[in-house]
């Protein structure tokens, strides 16, 4: 059953119905797993032929979080706290220097594989052991469930960058760069959300949305539910999705996520302050937060971009401006070598799945 | 951050379960779900968030093989 999720054939008879309508359309996905999708299976090309475009947004949790917050974790590392970060964290550059570099200075940072070892770790060492923790509500949740134990170590703290995902789309909307004709939503947050954070999108801005799993299938199936909506002349919420998205979503994990954080404006790389989009650690758990215990060190940090890094246009990318070919920094002085934004970094970079790709072609 | 990957439920004990990705087995974290041996679950840094349904994927397919015929 699994294989016919990638089946070419099924895939390009959808493509065939899309293109019945002749239609000129443009969609923003919002994760870069199906950017990744997308590029791997050579999608984007498939779907421009029967007119659909379809733009990267804000769907990449390393990419959005500032640089600010990258550089008060090395200002952490730098003061003697060990480290813990998922992989994708370990070579975004601020100004040209990352975690990575300052491994290699020789201060203790670490690559996690989720935030269980992290605390394992605090519990094996006498330094503090501070874990980055970047993600959406997909990700927030295992955070959640961590900070209310009550068996963690004493030296075990979290710096919460997590953000709430729909804030950064209803702002992207209002902000208006990009004209829209429909939202594919990601599915593994919808998986924690459920459908009806979409329906106030809905309400408020009249645009089509379907939540798409990851397969080229799910894909290939939420553009055609996108387009049905455009000649029907509606705009609903619709789940593709359905065999891991339920409408109320993972109620566990939202009251994990409500019970240990709440919400704050924050700035996202590319944007302006997104209100009510920060899950800043609640008092209660204020013993474990970073940004509470350290507070006099990460409010010392100050960020002031670089000649080159203020050529970086990750920000037009993440807001669905721009494509990454058309950065000017794009495979020239950003590569997968040498990156310049984080975009060119994370696994769900727009820039850097472009560059896998193009460079496979 | 989506970078969620499907597994097969091999082994259940308490919060943690032994997850087979195509014959790659990792402890999963299985406290935000529901979860028994044979299950199908998303797995996302470390935890699983949600369960798979067979039924509804048969059922996408099923649909899709009805739009490409011209059905709906």
């Amino acid at each position: 059953m699994w294989h016919e999720l990638k089946d070419a054939k099924l895939i390009n008879g959808i493509i065939e119905r899309i293109g019945q309508y002749k239609l000129n359309l443009t969609f923003m996905h919002a994760c870069g797993t199906h950017q990744e999708t997308l590029s791997r299976y050579g999608l984007g090309s498939l779907l421009s032929k029967v007119g659909i475009r379809i733009r990267s947004g804000p769907g990449c949790p390393v990419c959005v979080t500032t640089a600010k917050e990258f550089l008060q974790v090395m200002k952490l590392a730098e003061r003697g706290k060990i480290i813990t970060i998922y992989g994708d964290c370990f070579r975004v550059p601020v100004n040209g220097r990352s975690l990575m570099h300052l491994k290699t200075e020789g201060y203790d940072v670490r690559i996690v594989y989720s935030i269980d070892e992290s605390v394992e770790l605090a519990r094996t060492v006498e330094k503090d052991v501070v874990f980055m923790a970047i993600g959406f509500e997909t990700t927030a949740p295992s955070t959640a469930s961590t900070l209310v134990r009550d068996d963690l170590p004493e030296n075990f703290y979290v710096l919460s960058c997590h953000r709430f995902f729909p804030p950064a789309m209803i702002k992207l909307l209002e902000l208006g760069e990009v004209k829209l004709d429909g939202i594919i939503e990601p599915g593994h947050v919808s998986a924690i959300i459920g459908c009806k954070p979409y329906k106030v999108i809905m309400e408020r801005f009249k645009i089509p949305q379907v939540i798409s799993g990851f397969e080229p299938l799910d894909i290939i199936l939420s553009v055609y539910y996108l387009v049905r909506q455009i000649v029907e002349g509606e705009a609903k919420v619709v789940n593709e999705y359905n065999r891991v998205v339920s409408r109320e979503g993972n109620q566990t994990a939202l009251s994990l996520i409500n019970r240990v954080f709440y919400p704050k404006d924050v700035e996202w790389r590319g944007f302006p302050v997104v209100p009510s989009s920060l899950m800043a650690i609640r008092d209660k758990y204020s013993n474990h937060d970073a940004n509470k215990q350290f507070e006099d060190i990460i409010s010392q940090v100050q960020y002031e971009p670089s000649p080159l890094e203020k050529g970086c246009r990750c920000g037009e990318v993440l807001r669905g401006v721009i494509q990454p070919t058309d950065c000017p920094l794009f495979g020239k002085v950003c590569n997968l070598e040498n990156p310049v934004g984080a975009c060119m970094v994370s696994v769900e970079g727009a820039c850097r799945i472009f560059l896998e790709y193009q460079q496979l072609n | 951050m989506c970078l969620g990957v499907p597994g097969k439920v091999v082994e259940k004990k308490g919060s943690f379960a032994k997850v087979d990705f195509g014959g790659l087995i990792r402890d999963v974290n299985v406290s935000l779900v529901n979860v028994k041996v044979g299950d199908f679950v998303i797995v996302h840094a470390g935890f699983a968030i949600s369960k798979v349904n067979k039924r509804e994927a048969l059922k996408t397919i099923r649909l899709v093989k009805e739009i490409v015929s011209g059905k709906v």
